[in-house]
């Protein structure tokens, strides 16, 4: 193709949905009605650890406009992991609680009524009676031999094809420990964030006469959505017709599967289209959050600053179910030594339970934190060594060609390139040293 | 409490409804008169993408019980657009990219007309302070800051 030929690239190219934007004219989920609709909402655990002993609807059940309670033995397949898709398993989470609970505001029973006001009257009118159990809260915590235990298999992580945590070991870190100058180590804890989109979470699922299910969802996650969506309803996939794209707002906080199934499931069981929608209050305190992280590293260095040995124990607190949690800890795994050539690795990375709202993805998950500890830790292995910051992250930048510790040869390795632009921008006079270095080569030492 | 019939003029058409005490402006809006352009982003007066204007002040639409607009003149986005064709705010937010996601701009074209009507060559830290009230979490407020800016220079003629 000649350059005279090329339309889009180089060009300002205007936003194909920057007029319903402006117009108000976009249809987000909210905005869909049909005159027959009913709406959804929540009975959710008030306990951060409980068993279910009961479930009483009686009196829910008298309120004007009340429709249907679905418990999980109306959901066809209810124990599920998004990640099933991706090998990810065993399933673990239910779309409504059976026995148990395991974090505070779980999904224990819809209500479907009349209108949104009735259904949160029902709401409030469930009698459900707990046990309650001791809660773990704290990474470490839980995987201590006393620790009340959450899941199936009897433990409080992740099994990653049989071991305990997701493992990277590369050269020998003991033997880079004995040849270092220092050793420098750091502990790190990030928090949980919510996304708060300013759209909240929310699908409409409507019976079609053809016996399929439209729904309409703000999901960032269509297809995974509506092929999970299959499974738990247990219907083969072209009986769901998914219409999405637009999406207020979603930052890594609507890629799971919350609302739709149970949404599609009450929209088979009344035939009437269902609307599904977080209030902000859900939002914030039961749709997924980024998961917090804690790291600890152990770093052994030369007194010219070369890093020989580098030793991470890191846990995700998934809280309380998978959701996206142990795909981010591979890639933590996978990001956590940072980009640079050290020749002794050791991760133990580890997705751990708590009884807390599960964590899920946001905005680079499993990484951002990574780069957050470890770039804190590159600052105090230079205060400690004695040498500036930028120069500690030259001398240990990685290079194409290099062999990553889970095993990867860098291809498309940048840092030099950006750390560059990155002191010309902000005034910094690199050595000319510095200034010479490339990713493509390393240069004669 | 009984219904309560309530008159007043919608993007310039004289109206009457039949609500329930303390219905707001933003369920009469979006639920009973069909018009969702004004969102429903919190429904606690924290986000601004409910907002309309009363007597062509900003309000955020989802505090506002209907019997409070009795007689008064209310305008939601759907009033500010010309058919056909765009109002100029409008057509700075989207020549500007003044749009992410989408969900705050029905409020932010709002507040901006606010602003404008009563201020035509408003400085930055007043258009920013004028933005106070509405989130945007795509965090695109520069460029709605600068087709603000661009706004006030095409409605004033240059």
């Amino acid at each position: 193709m000649t350059e005279e030929k090329l339309n889009v690239v180089g060009q300002s190219v205007l936003r194909r949905d920057g007029l319903g934007h402006v117009t108000g004219k976009t249809i987000f989920i909210d905005d869909i009605n049909f005159p027959d609709i009913l709406h959804l909402k929540m009975v959710r655990s008030p306990l951060p650890h409980a068993l279910i002993k009961g479930i009483d609807f009686t009196e829910a059940e008298k309120v004007p406009g009340f429709i249907q309670a679905l418990t999980h033995e109306d959901v066809p397949k209810n124990i599920y992991t998004i990640l099933c898709l991706i090998g990810v398993g065993p399933d673990e989470e239910p779309v409504l609680a059976e026995d148990k609970v395991l974090y505070k505001g779980e999904q224990i029973a819809a209500i479907v009524a009349e209108t949104e006001d009735a259904a949160m009257e029902a709401v409030s009118k469930v009698k459900i009676d707990f046990e309650e159990l001791p809660a773990v809260y704290d990474v470490e915590e839980a995987l201590k031999p006393d620790a009340p235990v959450l899941k199936h298999w009897g433990t409080n992580h992740f099994v990653y094809e049989g071991h305990h945590c997701r493992r990277v070991r590369f050269g020998d870190v003991d033997r880079g420990f004995d040849e270092s100058d220092h050793i420098i180590e750091g502990r790190y804890q990030t928090s949980p964030i919510e996304h708060a989109p300013s759209e909240t979470t929310g699908c409409v699922a409507r019976p079609e006469p053809d016996g399929r299910i439209t729904v309409y969802t703000n999901t960032q996650a269509l297809f995974f959505t509506m092929d999970n969506t299959a499974l738990i309803l247990g219907v083969p996939f072209q009986k769901l017709h998914f219409v999405g794209g637009t999406v207020g707002g979603g930052f890594g906080g609507k890629v799971d599967v919350i609302v739709e199934p149970i949404a599609a499931l009450a929209a088979m069981k009344t035939g009437r289209p269902v609307k599904y929608k977080f209030t902000r209050e859900e939002e914030m305190r039961v749709s997924s959050s980024r998961g917090a992280w804690r790291i600890y590293f152990k770093d052994g260095v030369t007194k010219d600053g070369r890093i020989l040995a580098r030793k991470i124990t890191t846990y995700a607190d998934a809280g309380a179910y998978n959701r996206h949690t142990p795909y981010a800890v591979t890639k933590h795994a996978a990001n956590i030594a940072g980009p640079y050539n050290i020749p002794n690795v050791w991760i133990d990375a580890y997705c751990v339970y708590t009884n807390r709202q599960p964590g899920s993805a946001m905005r680079g998950f499993g990484v951002t934190p990574a780069s957050f500890a470890l770039e804190v830790q590159m600052d105090k292995i230079a205060e400690t060594v004695g040498m500036d910051p930028w120069a500690i992250r030259f001398i240990n930048a990685y290079r194409n060609g290099d062999m990553k510790p889970h095993q990867k040869v860098v291809e498309d390795a940048t840092l030099i390139e950006v750390m560059q632009a990155a002191a010309e921008l902000v005034g910094y006079e690199l050595p000319e040293k510095f200034k010479k270095m490339n990713s493509l080569n390393r240069e004669e030492a | 409490m009984a219904s309560k019939i309530v008159t007043f003029t919608l993007n310039g058409r004289r109206i009457e409804v039949l609500v329930k005490p303390l219905t707001t402006v933003q369920t009469l809006l979006r639920d009973q008169l069909g018009l969702t352009s004004t969102k429903a982003g919190c429904k606690q007066g924290g986000c601004g993408s409910c907002t309309v204007l009363v007597n062509g002040d900003p309000m955020m639409s989802c505090l506002l019980p209907v019997e409070d607009v009795q007689g008064q003149d209310v305008t939601t986005l759907e009033g500010l657009t010309p058919t056909p064709g765009l109002h100029i705010i409008q057509e700075v937010f989207y020549e500007n990219f003044a749009v992410q996601c989408g969900y705050c701009t029905p409020g932010m074209v709002m507040v901006s007309k606010a602003l404008l009507d009563h201020n035509p060559r408003p400085t930055r830290e007043e258009i920013i302070d004028a933005l106070t009230g509405n989130y945007c979490r795509c965090t695109g407020y520069e460029p709605i800051i600068q087709a603000i800016e661009e706004a006030a220079r095409r409605m004033n003629g240059n």
